[in-house]
């Protein structure tokens, strides 16, 4: 056993940090088969995670690819240079749909903070109903709903406007936001609170200098849920924005419509990898470890 | 600053149909270190986070030096808390721990740094400034959050049970802190705890709470020799209760026609004795003494305890010194001066209830 492989080797720490060779008990010689399967499975979740992009790109890259050629007669930069065309609409596109991606993002934890405090926080009567009524925009299709209050953001001159399409995103994002923190709420202990309103800290300045901060991780993965959500929002943005309001899912529907599968696929993979990166990053600063751990490494 | 006198007059608090605390009225002297005494549910963590001001008295009033306090929010009232638990939050290391409360009065910086570091250095952490609050130990969470409260130099400072998840090296090492901090500082110190030989060991004055009500309030030695109540003693660790009753100032215990003379009005009351106030004798027919037989003895490390069955069917216990030779079984008498004893009205408790 003494010449095993580092990475196989059980590592321990010491207070001091210094690292001690794993005793090698009756499981150690489970230890490598176990590991190399772990490896593995990670491996292929990633290859499947993956792959769905490889043809995107390809296709992105394709100037002329006709059946049943395997790979493009033609290769030609015409999709990626529409994606940094300044004439084109995708670099505006990709700044709206990050901007109300990011405002939704940001209302839906305002709202959902509170909400999600009472339910996760309260036992009252009706705290059932509440909690349903939360749920109900995810429950009951969107579009039913937008197609019946769709009237009220044209009354109110909001039909066609990008805050129209924020508000409207609002529905199915808010849910999630109040549900992902009614949760974090319901795991706290809520003498923090009593404790830093005895300390001095007015009703408002406990929520924002102890709470927040206490619930940062719940918060962060509520804004990265609703972004996403938002990011990749596609008939509500069409109804209420009405087609001015032009973020990436509407350019990329369009690209699709047209039958411009190269100008499709290098939409696609703009509307695919910037979320995947927030994902990647995201988890990263959630744990102070690597993506890759966070993910796969605990199967 | 000095500390705060603080009276709770005719304080009432339900929970839905529950009560926790009963008409409650109570000076608490300025300066005082006063003990709330009384096992758990008794009210006596309801009573602290009123004065607090976290929860609010159903009916009644809470006064600070005769100011009341009851429009007075938890962040403006002057007085410092401290619970069971450390508390400390997380996102923050051990100096901007005890800072919050000075952040949260908009102190300046230098003026901050200055007295969170002179606070450190009291309760010993100046080390531990920078450390994550997650690297403590539980004696020095319990020291930051001590020092996060006394740093505001509160008018009164409110614990809640503060040690009771400490080792009891530490809690001794901690209740000497607190005690010496209060000397220091004479702020007026409530300490909240369900044990009564913290309580008599730490607290100049001692407020016994049972079922929502006061029980009694004085010095220590007052549970001991003059206990208010049967509950009161029954709480304060009596085990020999001699029933009888009392008629025209004379108490008659029932079974062992022991006589008592006493203020109470006549019916049915209890003779109460501590088993370290009575000793061990041989018979000898004088007045003083109960003769019977000793029945079992247990070593309880400081002392013995004798329990005798004395003539007439009743059992009594006796603390006598470990050196004292037992012999089960044999005929001995128990040496019971005047003095010893405290003749209680029966079931107190229940009747003022």
């Amino acid at each position: 056993m003494t010449a095993k492989p580092p990475t196989t080797t059980t590592r321990r720490v010491t207070a001091q940090g210094a690292p001690i060779e794993a005793t090698t008990g009756p499981g150690a010689r489970w230890v490598l088969p176990v590991r190399m399967g772990r490896r593995l499975l990670v491996g292929l979740l990633l290859v499947a995670a993956l792959l769905p992009l490889v043809p995107l790109l390809v296709w992105s890259l394709a100037g002329q690819w006709r059946y049943p050629a395997l790979l493009p007669q033609q290769l030609s930069l015409r999709g990626m240079q529409l994606l940094v065309d300044p004439r084109s609409d995708t670099l505006r596109g990709l700044g709206t749909s990050a901007g109300i991606a990011a405002a939704v993002a940001v209302l839906a934890c305002l709202i959902g903070f509170p909400a999600g405090r009472a339910i996760g926080l309260y036992r009252f009567r009706g705290r059932r109903v509440v909690q349903f009524l939360l749920l109900a925009p995810v429950i009951v299709p969107g579009l039913a709903v937008t197609l019946g209050i769709q009237v009220f953001f044209v009354r109110y001159h909001l039909s066609d406007t990008v805050v129209g399409v924020i508000l409207v995103q609002l529905m199915p994002t808010v849910p999630y936001a109040a549900v992902i923190l009614g949760a974090a709420f319901a795991n706290l202990d809520i003498d923090y609170e009593r404790q830093a309103r005895s300390l001095g800290a007015g009703p408002l300045r406990v929520q924002l200098f102890v709470t927040v901060p206490l619930l940062r991780q719940a918060i962060a993965v509520a804004a990265l849920m609703t972004f996403l959500i938002s990011w990749s929002e596609y008939v509500l943005t069409l109804l209420v924005g009405g087609g001015q309001v032009k973020t990436l899912p509407l350019l990329l529907f369009a690209a699709i419509g047209s039958s411009d599968t190269t100008a499709a696929a290098a939409l696609a993979m703009l509307v695919i990898v910037p979320p995947l990166l927030l994902v990647l990053a995201a988890a990263r600063l959630l744990s102070g470890r690597s993506a890759g751990a966070v993910g796969f490494g605990r199967l | 600053m000095t500390g705060a006198a603080i009276t709770l007059a005719g304080v009432r608090k339900s929970f839905g149909d529950t009560p926790a605390v009963r008409d409650l009225t109570t000076d608490i002297p300025a300066g005082s270190f006063t003990a709330l005494l009384g096992p758990s549910g008794c009210g006596k963590s309801t009573t602290l986070a009123m004065i607090a001001g976290l929860l609010h008295p159903d009916t009644g009033d809470i006064r600070f030096d005769g100011r009341s306090q009851l429009g007075v929010p938890a962040e403006h009232r002057p007085a410092g808390l401290v619970f069971q638990k450390p508390l400390l939050f997380p996102h923050l290391n051990v100096e901007q721990n005890v800072a919050f409360g000075l952040r949260m009065r908009r102190l300046d910086r230098s003026q901050t740094r200055e007295r969170v570091a002179a606070i450190l250095d009291r309760v010993q952490l100046t080390a531990l400034a920078r450390r994550r609050v997650g690297e403590l130990s539980g004696g020095q969470e319990q020291r930051v959050a001590l020092a996060r409260a006394l740093v505001l130099e509160p008018r009164a400072l409110l614990l809640d049970e503060p040690f009771s998840q400490l080792d009891a090296t530490l809690r001794a090492e901690m209740r000497r802190l607190v005690k010496d901090l209060h000397t220091e500082s004479g702020v007026t110190t409530v300490f909240v705890t369900h044990d009564q030989t913290e309580a008599v060991e730490v607290a100049d004055t001692i407020a016994l709470l049972l079922d929502g009500h006061l029980a009694g309030q004085g010095d220590p030695e007052m549970f001991y020799a003059a206990p208010p109540s049967l509950a009161a003693a029954r709480f304060f660790g009596v085990t020999n209760e001699l029933p009888g009753t009392v008629r025209d100032g004379q108490f008659t215990a029932a079974a062992t026609g022991l006589r008592r003379p006493t203020t109470l009005p006549d019916g049915p009351a209890v003779l109460v004795i501590r088993p370290e106030t009575i000793s061990l004798t041989s018979p000898s027919g004088d007045d003083d003494t109960m003769v019977g037989v000793a029945v079992a003895a247990r070593f309880a490390g400081t002392h013995l305890a004798v329990d005798v069955q004395l003539t007439g069917g009743f059992l009594v216990t006796v603390y006598t010194p470990v050196t004292t030779s037992v012999r089960l079984g044999a005929p001995l008498a128990i040496d019971l001066p005047q003095a010893a004893g405290v003749v209680l009205a029966a079931d107190r408790s229940l009747v003022s209830g």
